[in-house]
């Protein structure tokens, strides 16, 4: 850090964005009005705002339904991530067999496989189908950074703890899962920003068959160019996004703050 | 006190023709024989890659001898299960505070905190670090981490304490610092030392015996029986007796070399 940015008051993290924000809504809402665009093409944050206000009931009934599946996915993401690689770590051999199978998972598209879990799972199950995808996207970056985590253990902590004869499931409490810590929870950082494209992309493949979704308002606002609701519904998904990333930011500082090279502020 | 009975020691662990090839065919030690007896303090002094470390791990039990025998000689012929392992690094666990890292060994034996806490801080107490139980890991400088180190392997009280350069990376005042606490704590606990070491010096302020070894292949090249009377302090720093003594190590180091 140079000295110009140690010098700026923390207060100031916040005003600067927020300030840049105001303006830049401002420029916004005077070239709309003052260029006579029409709303089909590009709104005035005052229309949004509007739209925001009287669709709300359905805006946020479409919310909590894409919240809900995304955490959902998010969850099962993390006790499946993290189970898999403690499984992994205990077995090469189990790892040997099933990990190819989690990349193919991975690397295939989602977009690709969700007609396919669509037909499986059914129409009539449709949140269940949209949760299968979602995790299927956010499971990976858990799974692949805690078991890089569990191998990265100091080893000559790991010699201390056979010195002192510690079992299997005492080396894994105590050793494995605290180093790995901070590697798991840098992937659900990214798990919980793929949990949400995840279950928007499945929403979108889905199509009307899920009717109310966030992603489906916006698909369905572009149908009856109601472009001020489309942005509303996609304000409300961003404003998920950046909730979901700060939360989880908070709890890597909470974790990690007293101990950890990442998340120590220095005095110095 | 403790040089007077040295003769009359019981041997603690005997080593009959230990070798030790890696995987890669390396050979890291090429039959060494050597005796501890209990209450030693004895260090291994070498060039690196002469096998010292490796030497000390198959001491320890981590890993096993390719060829040759360790003996212990206790009633089941097993290593003590108490044995003190102190690491070049301080080794702690970043995550857990003092106390805890001090605690780990009684944690793994099934006991409760609260139980070993009077243990604990007297382990703590023992290295000067008894205001520091709630510290972490990062927060201490690299003389304290040592502390702690040697506080946990000091907590099970184990007859066998074993250290692998464990003061090789601190400032020269910091370990001798050390040098001086650790040989108060042998002086007044009776266990057994083996300090393995690249230094002569400190082998020689040290330890009863330095075994001198020699690399490619690794092996004992000599022993140097240093029997100035301890405690020892910084007159005996001064003292021609420990120059001799440290000529002596250095002697022997060199005859390695030229061979």
């Amino acid at each position: 850090m140079n000295g110009e940015d140690k010098a700026l008051p923390r207060a100031m993290r916040v005003v600067v964005p927020v300030l840049v924000g105001v303006v830049f809504i401002a420029i916004w809402e005077a070239l709309v009005r003052l260029g006579n665009v029409p709303p089909f093409v590009l709104p005035a944050p005052s229309a949004i705002w509007t739209s925001l206000v009287l669709n709300f009931g359905s805006l946020m009934a479409s919310l909590w339904v894409t919240l809900r599946v995304t955490l959902a996915a998010f969850l099962l993401a993390i006790v499946g991530g993290i189970g898999l690689a403690i499984l992994f770590s205990q077995s090469r051999r189990i790892e040997m067999a099933l990990f190819p199978y989690a990349v193919i998972l991975q690397v295939t598209p989602v977009v690709a496989i969700a007609p396919l879990i669509l037909i499986w799972v059914g129409y009539d199950r449709i949140e269940l189908a949209l949760l299968i995808l979602a995790w299927i996207v956010a499971f990976f970056p858990i799974l692949s950074n805690t078991t890089l985590g569990l191998r990265s253990a100091d080893h000559n902590l790991r010699d201390l703890f056979r010195l002192y004869g510690a079992g299997r499931w005492q080396v894994l409490t105590e050793l494995q899962l605290p180093s790995a810590l901070p590697y798991i929870l840098a992937g659900m950082k990214i798990s919980g920003g793929l949990a949400l494209i995840g279950a928007v992309v499945a929403e979108f493949v889905a199509g009307s068959g899920t009717g109310t979704g966030l992603a489906w308002r916006i698909v369905e606002a572009g149908y009856r160019l109601d472009i001020p609701r489309m942005f509303a519904a996609l304000f409300l998904l961003s404003g998920l996004g950046i909730a979901i990333f700060f939360s989880l930011t908070w709890a890597e500082h909470l974790l990690l703050r007293r101990w950890h090279e990442s998340a120590v502020r220095r005095e110095f | 006190m403790t040089e007077a009975d040295a003769p009359t020691r019981p041997p603690l662990v005997t080593l009959t023709g230990v070798a030790k090839t890696y995987g890669n065919g390396t050979v890291a030690l090429a039959g060494v024989d050597a005796t501890i007896k209990q209450g030693d303090f004895v260090s291994l002094v070498g060039p690196s890659g002469c096998g010292k470390s490796t030497l000390l791990r198959i001491v320890a039990g981590l890993i096993g001898p390719s060829a040759g025998d360790v003996r212990w000689h206790t009633t089941d012929g097993a290593r003590p299960a108490d044995v003190g392992f102190v690491f070049q690094d301080a080794t702690l666990m970043p995550w857990a505070s003092v106390l805890d890292n001090v605690f780990l060994p009684l944690k793994l034996r099934g006991i409760a905190r609260d139980k070993a806490r009077p243990q604990l801080m007297e382990a703590l107490a023992r290295v000067g670090l008894a205001d520091f139980a709630g510290a972490f890991p990062r927060e201490l400088s690299g003389g304290m981490k040592m502390r702690v180190s040697l506080a946990r392997a000091l907590v099970t009280q184990p007859p066998v304490l074993l250290m692998d350069e464990p003061f090789a990376a601190l400032d020269e005042f910091t370990r001798e610092k050390l040098d001086d606490d650790l040989l108060e704590l042998w002086r007044s606990q009776r266990w057994t030392v083996i300090f393995v070491t690249h230094s002569i010096y400190e082998s020689v302020y040290l330890s009863e015996r330095v075994l001198v070894m020699g690399a490619r292949p690794g092996r004992i090249l000599g022993e140097v029986v240093i029997d100035a009377p301890h405690p020892r302090g910084p007159a005996f720093r001064r003292s021609h007796d420990y120059v001799d003594h440290c000529a002596a190590v250095s002697a022997a180091l060199r005859e390695g070399v030229a061979t």
